[in-house]
């Protein structure tokens, strides 16, 4: 049932303190289902299609960001497989959203923010200086904590993406199928006109996630995106998480341990201090963690 | 006993409690119905002056006539509402897109130090007054445009236009630019989130999102220029023209007589009170109004139907 081979042993594992390793890995499949450090309290879901690793599509190499003189990340090596859906949890203020903001390099838009290290996308450093951020983005989709759809019709709130990125072909179809994705077509087939800011919460923010996909990125990075919602809207929203991991790779903030657990195949712990402390399958994460810090978390102990 | 005392705690300050709410109540009334009360007055009583000139003067003749000769008694009023309409128009061509520009600089370009210098700067243009413009059309735009190849009379629309534009630009930025401002960053993290530059976001995004406000600046900017006195009294000359279509440059070579500077040749001539010619200039106002106000209203629709609100 457990994952095989961990990403870490094809790359090579990046992180200098090794926790997540290959043979921590393997241990943890044969141990987690009786002698599990912690209550099953967790619901780590099967996730079929998850069951072998995939090559990093993301891959973070000693990034540290900075706002003004105040480090917001330190030395964050992670290496995020194609096709999956990779978590970050952690407690308030732990650089989790900073993490997520610099793969796209939404952190460019803060003038005092400043990122060092590499950052790795298809194998390109994002943070050189021939990368166009623009581009960037054309490729990293990305839905934000709150929903914030634009004052614009539903139509056009998806269509924006294909607007700008000069997709011009067939948007009525593209359209469409984005909401089919984000299985929101069925509730505003009719209303396609009607403002987007109509829409209750949690139908504004699967809008926002079927803007993001209209445009076929590659990458989906979702920042707290069930966060505002209402728990009917939150496990739709999630159903959606896990279905949308079959085409792109989704990276997912939460500081809902549950909603980590129930939806990704990887888990980074980010604790106090910008620190991404441990990295590794779900099931390990949750069931039998390396690091005591992030036991302590997870059981609820700490932050 | 313990009852009485706490129904003595709930009544005893409420007396002069309720007092003091009523005075704060009937004071603000009083200021909210004066600025009320005022403006009724004004327009009643420019109804009534303009009524003893309509006693006076044929009313159909005064708003159809294409001649204005108030010395020679000849009442027709459209050249003077041609002119406010040429001089509003050009203003508007020179002031909305440089000033909306400005405000899109200001809001989404500008780095902070350079909008705490050019914020300032813009409000101090806002703040000369207008009859130094009047005086810079005058003595030299007109020469420079002339020199420019235009073949332009001393006291000629154009120069006085385009100085109504350049005034009226600080607000139609200033308040665009508060309206842009407003617009929630959310917003444009969703834009830039879906890989549109910073230009398809002030476009596309911010601009649609705040075009509520934007409009108001221009409504404002523009009653404003209808109303202008001093620039086009001494810019664009005194002399009444009807609008010749046939010509359109002509109209705007030549000198040209607004509405409001009709209004001051009325005062400053030599018409005694009583004379039509004295009485016009309330005529004249009350036309002036009527124009301001249907200008407002179909802008407030305007607006409104192309409103996207954010939240």
């Amino acid at each position: 049932m457990t994952r095989d081979t961990p990403l870490e042993t094809d790359g090579g594992d990046p992180r200098a303190d090794g926790s997540g390793t290959a043979v921590a890995d393997s241990a943890a499949q044969t141990d987690s289902s009786d002698e599990s450090l912690l209550d099953s309290s967790f619901d780590v879901e099967d996730r079929s299609h998850a069951s072998e690793d995939t090559d990093a599509i993301v891959e973070a190499r000693d990034i540290d960001v900075y706002y003004g003189d105040e480090q917001a990340l330190q030395s964050v090596d992670v290496a995020i497989p194609e096709k999956r859906v990779t978590a970050m949890i952690g407690p308030s203020g732990c650089g989790k959203s900073t993490f997520l903001r610099s793969i796209n390099r939404m952190n460019d838009l803060i003038d005092a923010a400043r990122v060092e290290g590499e950052l790795l996308f298809d194998g390109k450093n994002v943070y050189d200086d021939d990368v166009d951020p623009v581009a960037l983005r054309r490729k990293i989709g990305m839905v934000f904590q709150s929903p914030n759809p634009f004052p614009k019709s539903i139509y056009d709130n998806v269509a924006y993406g294909l607007e700008v990125q000069g997709k011009t072909d067939d948007v009525d179809e593209k359209v469409h199928r984005a909401l089919e994705r984000a299985a929101l077509l069925d509730e505003v087939e009719d209303q396609l006109d009607e403002s987007g800011l109509e829409l209750s919460g949690g139908q504004q923010q699967r809008l926002c996630i079927a803007r993001a996909i209209a445009p076929d990125p590659e990458v989906l990075l979702m920042d707290e995106p069930a966060s505002a919602l209402d728990p009917v809207a939150t496990s739709k929203v999630e159903d959606l998480i896990e279905e949308l991991a079959e085409d792109y790779t989704v990276v997912i903030v939460t500081h809902n341990m549950q909603q980590a657990a129930r939806i990704s195949d990887k888990t980074a712990v980010f604790l106090t201090g910008g620190e991404l402390v441990e990295f590794d399958d779900t099931a390990k994460i949750f069931e039998n963690p390396e690091s005591q810090r992030v036991e302590d978390y997870i059981t609820g102990k700490f932050g | 006993m313990g009852n009485e005392s706490f129904d003595a705690d709930l009544t005893r300050s409420a007396h002069g409690q309720i007092a003091k709410e009523r005075l704060y109540h009937w004071l603000l009334f009083f200021c909210a119905a004066l600025t009320v009360f005022v403006t009724v007055s004004i327009v009643v009583t420019l109804a009534v002056d303009a009524v003893a000139f309509f006693r006076q003067v044929d009313a159909l003749s005064f708003f159809t006539g294409t001649e204005w000769e108030s010395s020679r008694g000849t009442f027709g009023v459209l050249p003077l509402v041609t002119a406010t309409l040429v001089v509003t128009a050009v203003s508007a061509i020179v002031a909305i897109p440089i000033g909306t520009a400005a405000a899109v600089y200001l809001s989404e370009y500008a780095s902070d130090r350079m909008r705490s210098v050019l914020k300032p700067a813009l409000e101090i243009l806002a703040g000369i007054p207008t009859v130094v413009y009047g005086y810079l059309a005058l003595v030299y735009l007109t020469p420079w445009l002339r020199k420019g190849g235009l073949d332009l009379s001393m006291f000629n629309l154009l120069s006085a236009s385009i100085m109504v534009g350049i005034m009226i630009i600080p607000m139609v930025s200033s308040i665009s630019e508060d309206a842009m401002s407003a617009v929630p960053d959310s917003l444009r993290e969703a834009g830039y989130g879906l890989g549109a530059t910073k230009f398809e976001v002030s476009t596309g995004v911010v601009i649609p999102a705040a075009v509520s406000g934007i409009f108001s600046s221009y409504i404002l900017a523009l009653s404003r220029a209808i109303g202008e006195t001093m620039i086009v009294v001494m810019a664009g000359g005194m002399q009444a023209r009807m609008l010749d279509l046939t010509n359109p440059f002509a109209n705007l070579f030549n000198s040209g007589q607004t509405m409001t500077a009709a209004m001051v040749h009325a005062v400053t001539s030599d018409a005694t009170g009583g004379t039509p010619e004295f009485y016009s200039m309330f005529a004249i106002g009350l036309t002036l109004f009527f124009v301001t106000f249907s200008m407002n209203l179909l802008s407030n629709r305007i607006a409104a139907r192309y409103r996207e609100e954010y939240q």
